[in-house]
């Protein structure tokens, strides 16, 4: 299907959860390639955000193997070697459980860079992630607090982008979001990835939105009957619509 | 405001609501401005727009749950339905004013009696630590004085109202998916057998098939003559259920228009609500461009206007709603000669 040497994200018989002998994922594989965009999606409890947590190196799974630009992960949480977890990029349904409260706004999006660039480089860095993501001036002074959802949920989508991605992972990014937001973030996501080339893997439950904005859609069952879900992943190709927007 | 008042009677008028915040710098902020807007028996408004527009704290406002630096003016008139108002002189439906309510007529006789409130997040609504079976059975004694067996029944039947299964009346809300811990605060909402319900952000964060089996649920409680305040940022929804749609912007009402020619054909006519419609994924997909407005700052003219394509010299003034839309120049396009008959039997 492609030349690339190695898929952006492989995930190959992926088992994991929260009780080793009842997992909510058995032996899923899924990879993402080089610029492709993936939709999953799934009923909630189906085990998707597990396996986007495991994406993005975030939960050990039982078994099962993560491969990074084809580099197999060493490592979870803070454990991950400092190269991979930078490469995955990842934002969450509740920017709210996500930021910091003491920090402002500017000082979440520069995050990331305080411990690899210096200073006066991630202050401009910051800046123009900001600007990309539409937060100007008065509000990135102010605490996540003192502003919206959909402003909270720019300055994560900004500080997930920081350290430029080879992988970006979205977990139901939009699902608490209007609808104007949720095409703006998305115009974002986009636009970084075209000028990136990064990899995308958006997690969610609306087909609508996830058939628009991807290249393919994966559908993670839960089988009638059992509380668990299957490798059952079934493709679809992206819906014939433009998916740049604007 | 909407139809014929002979035929008409609403269930709760709402006038000139305002609420504003008065911060600890002094600022005052503008969380609501001036909303009007009647809500029938049997009738579903929906109530849309983006985060921080206003309408959940427009819902605190009629629920008398505003914090303390808060301060309202206008009505909410909350009227008792006409089925258990004697049909005479006009007096005899004496309408409570909302915001002119002390706490105590509204924790004694207005909230989850005559107004339920279907919650934003179940399961912070619900007391974790305790199963559903006893929380419910708790409203239902407060609110209907039962005892003993009397009791277990009422609790059963109310369960049953919001399709909440038997069985599951021995968990405790972290044992419950989404849809049931929905299904569990719609129960609650209803024991009181409340004629007004109000759902501020039922659906956030459900799948799209258990939305749609929410407001459905909703709705049909709506079916049974109570009247629906369904706030939402979720179009889709909206759509499925309501029989007018109410868009705020920036603490104003901007449009209120009739569902299916909102949804449908013409669609809507303020350039917002235009542009929020636009930006579904299955229509263009495009965001409005740039960010509400700060409540703390906004303009005199039109708070649209920064990111309105229709904007001209005259959006300095804020436009005054006319005929359920609040806007200088609204969009016409793809209005026909139709257009002009299609709102029948709503005169502004
Ligand atoms: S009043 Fe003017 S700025 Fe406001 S929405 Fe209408 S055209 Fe746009």
């Amino acid at each position: 299907m492609t030349a690339a040497p190695h898929p952006a994200l492989e995930l190959r018989e992926i088992t994991a959860g929260y009780q080793r002998r009842a997992p909510v994922l058995r032996q899923v594989s899924l990879s993402v390639h080089e610029g492709e965009a993936v939709g999953l999606l799934g009923p909630s409890g189906c085990g998707k955000s597990t396996l986007a947590k495991v994406a993005a190196l975030l939960h050990r799974p039982y078994a099962g193997t993560v491969r990074i630009g084809g580099e197999a992960a060493r490592g979870w949480r803070h454990r991950a070697p400092r190269a991979q977890r930078t490469a995955v990029g990842v934002v969450f349904q509740q920017p709210r459980l996500a930021a910091d409260p003491r920090l402002t706004l500017a000082a979440l999006i520069a995050e990331p860079l305080r411990a690899t660039v210096r200073a006066a480089e991630a202050a401009g860095r910051a800046a123009e992630l900001a600007e990309a993501v539409g937060l100007g001036g008065d509000l990135l002074g102010r605490r996540p607090h003192e502003v919206s959802d959909g402003q909270l949920q720019r300055a994560c989508l900004a500080r997930a982008l920081a350290l430029r991605p080879r992988v970006l992972v979205c977990d139901e990014m939009t699902a608490m979001l209007d609808a104007s937001t949720t095409a703006a973030l998305v115009a974002v996501v986009e636009d970084y990835r075209r000028r990136s080339g990064a990899a995308l893997l958006a997690v969610g439950h609306d087909r609508t939105l996830l058939e628009r904005w991807c290249d393919r859609t994966v559908e993670l069952d839960q089988q009638s009957g059992t509380r668990r879900c299957t490798a059952a992943l079934r493709s679809a190709p992206r819906a014939p619509a433009d998916t740049t927007a604007g | 405001m909407s139809r014929p008042s002979e035929t008409f009677r609403p269930l709760l008028r709402v006038r000139e609501l305002s609420v504003r915040f008065r911060t600890r710098g002094g600022r005052d902020i503008a969380a609501v401005s001036e909303v009007s807007f009647d809500l029938a028996a049997g009738e579903c408004l929906a109530l849309v727009g983006e985060s921080g527009c206003g309408k959940s704290v427009l819902a605190s406002a009629l629920l008398g749950l505003l914090p303390a630096n808060a301060r309202t003016s206008g009505s909410a008139l909350l009227h008792h339905p006409a089925r258990d108002a004697a049909p005479g002189p006009a007096g005899q439906d004496r309408p409570l004013d909302l915001l002119a309510a002390d706490e105590a007529t509204l924790a004694r006789t207005v909230r989850g009696r005559r107004v339920g409130l279907v919650p934003q997040s179940p399961a912070a609504h619900l007391t974790p630590v305790r199963t559903v079976g006893s929380q419910l059975a708790e409203i239902v004694r407060e609110l209907k004085g039962l005892r003993g067996k009397e009791l277990a029944e009422a609790t059963l039947a109310a369960a049953a109202r919001a399709a909440f299964p038997a069985d599951h009346l021995d968990r405790c809300p972290h044992q419950l998916s989404g849809g049931l811990a929905q299904r569990a605060a719609t129960a609650l909402a209803l024991v009181g057998d409340a004629p007004l319900l109000l759902a501020d952000e039922p659906t956030t964060g459900l799948d799209r098939e258990l939305v749609e089996r929410t407001v459905d649920e909703l709705r049909a409680h709506t079916d049974d003559g109570r009247g629906l305040l369904l706030i939402t940022h979720d179009l889709p929804a909206a759509e499925r259920v309501a029989d007018r749609v109410a868009v705020m912007y920036a603490g104003r009402l901007v449009e209120l228009a009739e569902a299916g020619p909102f949804f449908g054909a013409p669609g809507p006519r303020h350039p917002y609500a235009d542009g929020l419609l636009a930006a579904l994924p299955e229509r263009d997909f495009v965001p409005v461009p740039g960010m509400p407005p700060e409540l703390g700052d906004l303009p005199d003219g039109c708070a649209f206007a920064p990111r309105c394509a229709r904007a001209g010299a005259e959006c300095a003034q804020l436009p005054v709603p006319s005929d359920g839309v609040a806007c200088h120049h609204p969009v016409t396009t793809g209005r026909s000669v139709s257009a002009s008959g299609r709102r029948e039997g709503s005169t502004a």
